[in-house]
């Protein structure tokens, strides 16, 4: 371990903790288990992980908030990275066309083929790091860096659920509709989020996605 | 049951918000003055996180189809039932058939914006994920998972319960919070405050900032001096709560409110404290808003004062029910 973690206030409703170093699936798996001890303390009602980070929720904002904050540091130097590994669900998914209105945006700046960069997003096993932004969002590690491609200046005010996008290093997929700033690449049918179902987000950290492409327009 | 008759844009269903759903990417939505929702309850012996009705935008008309002990907390929207004038922050009945309708506020005693319709055992829309507030993104929770619209009828608990003439008086008066004359909400700062210039700073604490009209459920953006980091900032996406001031590029701080997503990744120079977003909830758009900083200490003293006010006025009520019933 490298460098020691920022800690800060999300005013008197949590704390926000950040691992040192680069965003890996091992530090991610540290976050992980961090989040599983400290959920469990008195003073926490929700452990919330993130990118490299772990969101803490107080239950009741602790009077001596330095004590919290050491037993916080104490805990993650002492926690082993949870060796979770959960299940791994295909998503199949028409590449360009009307699903995909920015995939010639992502060609104009990556300079690649519609063919090289849909084989390039196929290709890697993604894991899910976190859920956040929407209901059954998932936040994906494992995107190859040569079809990064920047948000949009203007986001888009609508876009569907089932897009599948790029914005900046990482991918993902909307769980339903609503503003994003990521480039729409594909789509793709799968029910991310069922208020209906137990439990209602398809997926979960530690879990995993592969894009098959079923069509590629071009 | 209550019929919306007239006005619903934007009226939503609301209780004191969703907790445990952020790890599903689940926002926690609620009411935006959650002070006036509780206390709106507590005029009616309900729990303090009973549903009710946010009604952002007025007139507002609904009609009780069954009798109803009802509470208009908030704002002051002059509410007359079948055109006689009620108080406000009263307990009020209203008969089977009785039209009440909420007014554009005028100019009042206190300074808000929303009002919120409370009835004897509250709203009873189902509980989904752990809370009746209304989810936007996703559709669900609420009256369908949707903002009221003309003709809705929402259901409440079939609670004809007997209740004493008991009013309150908004929590403004006995928690006043300004500076220089400009309301305020104390502010801790957050992770990236050291991250911007010294006059970013400084401007944080000393500038009288402008809610604009862009701000809402999800977010009051604010104008005034241009906030700077020293260098551009790129963060990884992390949680964020209501109350997180953020700055992205343009330098124009956003306030994150209760319909907010649960994550984000804009530099955050400061987190309004909890104890003051009912404040900031009833914040007027084109009015000004002051952030005061605070130290760790007086913001839990400062939540310590708001929860002495709600038993404060549970004993008020309370009282009053015991001098109801002893008068029957």
């Amino acid at each position: 371990m490298t460098g020691a973690p920022h800690l800060s206030l999300l005013g008197t409703t949590g704390l926000l903790f950040e691992a040192p170093g680069d965003t890996t699936l091992e530090t991610q798996r540290r976050i992980w288990a961090l989040a599983r001890e400290t959920e469990r303390w008195a003073s926490v009602r929700e452990a919330v992980p993130g990118m490299n980070n772990l969101m803490l929720v107080f239950a009741d904002p602790p009077r001596q908030l330095q004590a919290f904050k050491d037993r916080l540091l104490a805990t993650w130097t002492a926690v082993e990275p949870l060796p979770y590994s959960g299940r791994c669900v295909d998503l199949p998914v028409s590449y360009g066309g009307e699903g995909g209105p920015h995939m010639a945006d992502v060609v104009a700046h990556t300079g690649l083929s519609i063919d090289d960069i849909v084989a390039l997003h196929a290709e890697p096993t993604y894991t899910v790091y976190a859920l956040g932004s929407h209901p059954g969002y998932c936040y994906l590690g494992g995107m190859d860096a040569r079809i990064a491609t920047p948000r949009r200046k203007v986001p888009v005010l609508k876009i569907p659920g089932g897009a599948v996008s790029i914005g900046g290093s990482q991918t993902g997929v909307s769980a339903s509709a609503g503003p994003s700033g990521w480039n729409t690449i594909g789509t793709t049918d799968m029910t991310f989020f069922d208020v209906s179902r137990t439990p209602p987000a398809l997926l979960q950290p530690g879990d995993s996605i592969r894009f098959r492409p079923m069509r590629v327009l071009r | 049951m209550i019929e919306i008759v007239a006005g619903a844009a934007l009226a939503t269903v609301q209780d004191l918000g969703r907790v445990g759903a952020l790890n599903l990417g689940v926002g926690v939505a609620g009411a935006m003055d959650p002070m006036a929702l509780a206390a709106g309850n507590i005029l009616l012996g309900n729990e303090e996180g009973a549903a009710a009705i946010e009604i952002p935008v007025f007139p507002f008309t609904v009609r009780f189809t069954e009798p109803t002990r009802f509470a208009v907390t908030g704002t002051d929207c002059a509410p007359a039932l079948d055109g006689k004038a009620v108080p406000p922050w009263f307990a009020c009945r209203a008969q089977a058939g009785q039209s009440l309708t909420l007014s554009v506020p005028g100019p009042s005693a206190w300074r808000a914006t929303r009002a919120y319709l409370c009835v004897a055992g509250g709203i009873d829309v189902p509980v989904v994920l752990g809370s009746r507030s209304t989810q936007m993104r996703g559709a669900f929770g609420g009256h369908e998972g949707r903002p009221l619209q003309t003709g809705d009828l929402v259901p409440t608990h079939a609670a004809d319960r007997a209740g004493p003439d008991v009013g309150l008086v908004p929590p403004v008066f006995d928690l006043p919070l300004d500076v220089d004359g400009v309301p305020a909400v104390r502010v801790l700062p957050a992770a990236e405050y050291d991250a911007f210039t010294p006059q970013a700073q400084a401007s944080l604490w000393s500038c009288a900032w402008k809610i604009t009209p862009q701000s809402d459920r999800y977010g009051f953006r604010l104008a005034g001096d241009e906030l700077k980091p020293r260098v551009p900032l790129e963060l990884r996406s992390h949680g964020i709560v209501p109350g997180v001031i953020q700055v992205p590029h343009g330098g124009q701080p956003i306030i994150q409110m209760r319909d907010a997503q649960p994550s984000g990744g804009y530099p955050k120079i400061g987190v309004v404290i909890e104890a003051d977003l009912w404040r900031l909830g009833q914040a007027p758009p084109g009015s000004r808003i002051r952030f005061a900083p605070c130290t760790w200490d007086e913001a839990l003293d400062a939540a310590a004062g708001n929860r002495r006010w709600l038993d404060k006025a549970r004993r008020i009520a309370g009282l009053q029910h015991r001098a109801g019933e002893g008068g029957r």
